[in-house]
């Protein structure tokens, strides 16, 4: 007769630890905007370098010992051939001011890649529209590169970007090149300066304004603010755009970056792993609630 | 056909159908239980009197066992009391849960060295003792099931958890008695333990009813001097249960629960309980299937060795949902929703049950008594 050996739970597999973080050293340090600087980051370990692959919308999470951990998307190119990896990273709170007193050379941990990315098959046969606010384009560039690498396979590439003034429109340099490779990039700003002769107002205003894309064939990709998302969700909707090819990058406090601890949930979502990119239809009922 | 006269055993059928004979073990021989356990390389953790309360800690003989103490449970309320007999396990649940050794309050996850060329990033090895918990009740069954879920079911699993999990031995014990905070029934999930243990008692007045639902539970019975149970103990120990079960008087009801607190979320009853709640979180400390953790850095005077040390933490506190120079649950209206939806409603969604297994301890060590079944009631009601 056979009855269990015991009551251990099936799931035995071996599984990789979680908490283990790889070492990676600065390679350079690029100041974008004010308080926003670009690292970027070099295994190692060569295997673990042959290894890393991220999705466009995925992030790590950067260890600095004794200071902490946080998560940052990742704002490279997915496909980019050199082991490196670049993260956008805006002056906010202890960790990323301790970041921020590291040289090119130094050490730090990372772990990941965490979380869902965004829905580049989706793209594909499809106009796209890229929205974002502030540093909301930095997880939105591996969407951008990746479009641009394989163009002919996208109708229509619009990126509408709004920042709070012409000083803090993010990767700016890197406007002329994309729209040479069929990106129509437009900007907006809140506050605008003497030399400043562009759009000012919200970005919904753009979306509101977009002539060049078929609604009923394209997929948004947002991230900003939440109330931005929010807002940019209601206009795409006006304008034909169907809630489950709006797609949003969620912020939350994420700490073990897998699940486990708690901190970002938001409703029934784990932003960490249910995240950061949702699909809007999925998530709506919960973008109004208050302190959710 | 068994022979009437022969002592029989109720036979609880295994996956194939076996059946399992429960057994008779008499107190006196219950004592050896600790040196076949430790003999097996087990360290026995059970219940145990500290700071007038019964928790769960390392047991070495009956002589630790709460032997002839109960429990008086109400709302805000915990008082040890004498019994009028000497039974082991007549008391209902105390502060503590499973949890504490099966996701430990404190531990270290991962730690950092500086070296000549740089940070360099260690997981600790991990060498838990091989835990065997003696006196788990029905719901604790089931609040391990809900953190299996929880850490196990992927698609990432907690290592340590897993290990602590993977090596425990379950010795469940049927309640004898409900507390005025008991609900498991509204739950599903008690007083009878019915699955997910190596072995379950239930005491009677000289000793226990026992049976095994695994080979390592069996082994372990073997070695106790015992008899198969007769009729009239099957009896008694059916009579123990079931008085336990009609003594349970809390409900919660759990019709479309989930939908009911979804839809609820701007309810006037989460400013009334606001008004309550102290946000201490000690209610989530005590519930056996909270899980949150954060991770502190701690670091060597020298600052060249960092341990990053994980801790229990709460959505209670303040800055549990920091992020970006600010808070995003900054009141304790918008913290105790977060506990009761998640626990009740978006736990569904995430892992398939509820988080509530309706021991009630979160309504006895709530310092204001603040009672989740009558939280629920009231949103329930429809607002004016």
């Amino acid at each position: 007769m056979s009855i269990p050996a015991s009551t251990t739970p099936s799931s035995s597999q071996q599984v990789p630890n979680p908490w283990q973080a790889h070492a990676v050293s600065i390679r350079s340090i690029q100041q974008e905007i004010d308080g926003v600087s670009t690292y970027d980051l070099a295994f190692d370990n060569a295997a673990a370098d042959g290894t890393y692959r991220f999705s466009p919308g995925q992030f790590n999470m950067l260890y600095l010992p004794g200071a902490g951990e946080i998560a940052i998307s990742v704002s490279d190119d997915p496909a980019r051939s050199a082991s490196s990896c670049r993260h956008t990273v805006r002056t906010a709170g202890n960790v990323t001011r301790t970041l921020g007193k590291l040289q090119p050379g130094d050490t730090l941990g990372l772990r990941g890649p965490f979380g869902t990315a965004w829905p580049m098959a989706d793209c594909i046969g499809r106009d796209v529209i890229i929205v974002a606010g502030g540093i909301g384009l930095a997880p939105l560039r591996p969407a951008i590169y990746t479009l641009l690498r394989e163009r002919r396979c996208y109708g229509r590439l619009n990126l509408l970007l709004g920042a709070r003034s012409p000083g803090t429109l993010l990767y700016r340099s890197e406007f002329a090149q994309w729209e040479e490779r069929g990106l129509v990039v437009q900007t907006t700003v809140d506050q605008s300066t003497p030399d400043w002769t562009g759009n000012v107002g919200v970005v919904t205003l753009l979306l509101e304004r977009l002539r060049s894309f078929d609604p009923t064939n394209s997929v948004l990709l947002c991230c900003g603010p939440e109330v931005m998302m929010k807002f940019t969700a209601v206009t795409a909707q006006h304008r034909g755009i169907p809630p489950e090819r709006i797609w949003i990058s969620m912020e939350r406090n994420m700490q073990c970056a897998v699940g486990l601890c708690g901190h970002c949930q938001w409703g029934p979502e784990f932003v960490c792993k249910d995240g950061p990119v949702f699909r809007y239809d999925r998530i709506a009922r919960w973008i109004d609630v208050e302190r959710l | 056909m068994p022979n009437e006269n022969a002592a029989v055993s109720k036979r609880l059928p295994d996956s194939d159908g076996n059946p399992q004979q429960s057994h008779f073990v008499a107190t006196e021989a219950f004592a050896s239980i600790f040196e076949v356990l430790q003999g097996k390389g087990y360290t026995v953790i059970g219940p145990t009197i500290d700071q007038h309360a019964i928790v769960y800690d390392q047991v070495r003989s009956l002589q630790d066992l709460p032997q002839g103490w109960t429990d008086r449970q109400g709302a805000g309320e915990y008082r040890l009391e004498r019994r009028d007999d000497n039974a082991l396990f007549g008391y209902v649940v105390g502060p503590h849960s499973w949890k504490h050794f099966l996701f430990p309050p404190a531990m270290t996850v991962a730690t950092a060295d500086k070296t000549a060329s740089g940070w360099t990033f260690q997981t600790p090895e991990d060498d838990p003792p091989k835990y065997a918990f003696l006196g788990v009740r029905a719901c604790e069954l089931a609040a391990m099931r809900v953190q299996d879920r929880v850490f196990m079911a992927g698609p990432y699993v907690d290592p340590a958890y897993h290990q602590r999990r993977s090596g425990a031995l379950i010795i469940a014990v049927n309640c004898s008695q409900a507390a005025p905070t008991c609900f498991c029934t509204s739950m599903g999930t008690g007083p009878q333990c019915t699955s997910g243990f190596d072995l379950a008692l239930t005491e009677l007045t000289d000793g226990f009813v026992i049976a095994a639902a695994t080979r390592d539970g069996e082994e372990i019975l073997s070695e106790l001097k015992s008899r198969p149970a007769t009729v009239e103990e099957l009896r008694q120990a059916a009579a123990v249960t079931q008085r336990a079960a009609e003594q349970v008087e809390r409900r919660l009801d759990t019709t479309n629960i989930r939908d009911v607190l979804f839809a609820n979320l701007d309810h006037p009853r989460w400013d009334d309980v606001a008004q309550r709640c102290l946000s201490c979180a000690n209610c989530t400390m005590v519930c056996p299937t909270c899980f949150c953790s954060s991770v502190q850095e701690v670091s060597d005077l020298s600052g060249q060795h960092v341990e990053r040390q994980r801790q229990w933490d709460s959505c209670f506190n303040f800055d549990f949902s920091y992020m970006n120079g600010g808070v995003i649950r900054d009141t304790t209206r918008s913290r105790y929703r977060q506990w009761l939806t998640h626990k009740l409603a978006s736990w569904i969604d995430q892992f398939g049950s509820s988080g509530c297994v309706g021991c009630g301890r979160c309504i006895a060590w709530c310092p204001v008594g603040i009672d989740l079944t009558e939280e629920v009631a009231a949103i329930r009601e429809p607002t004016s």
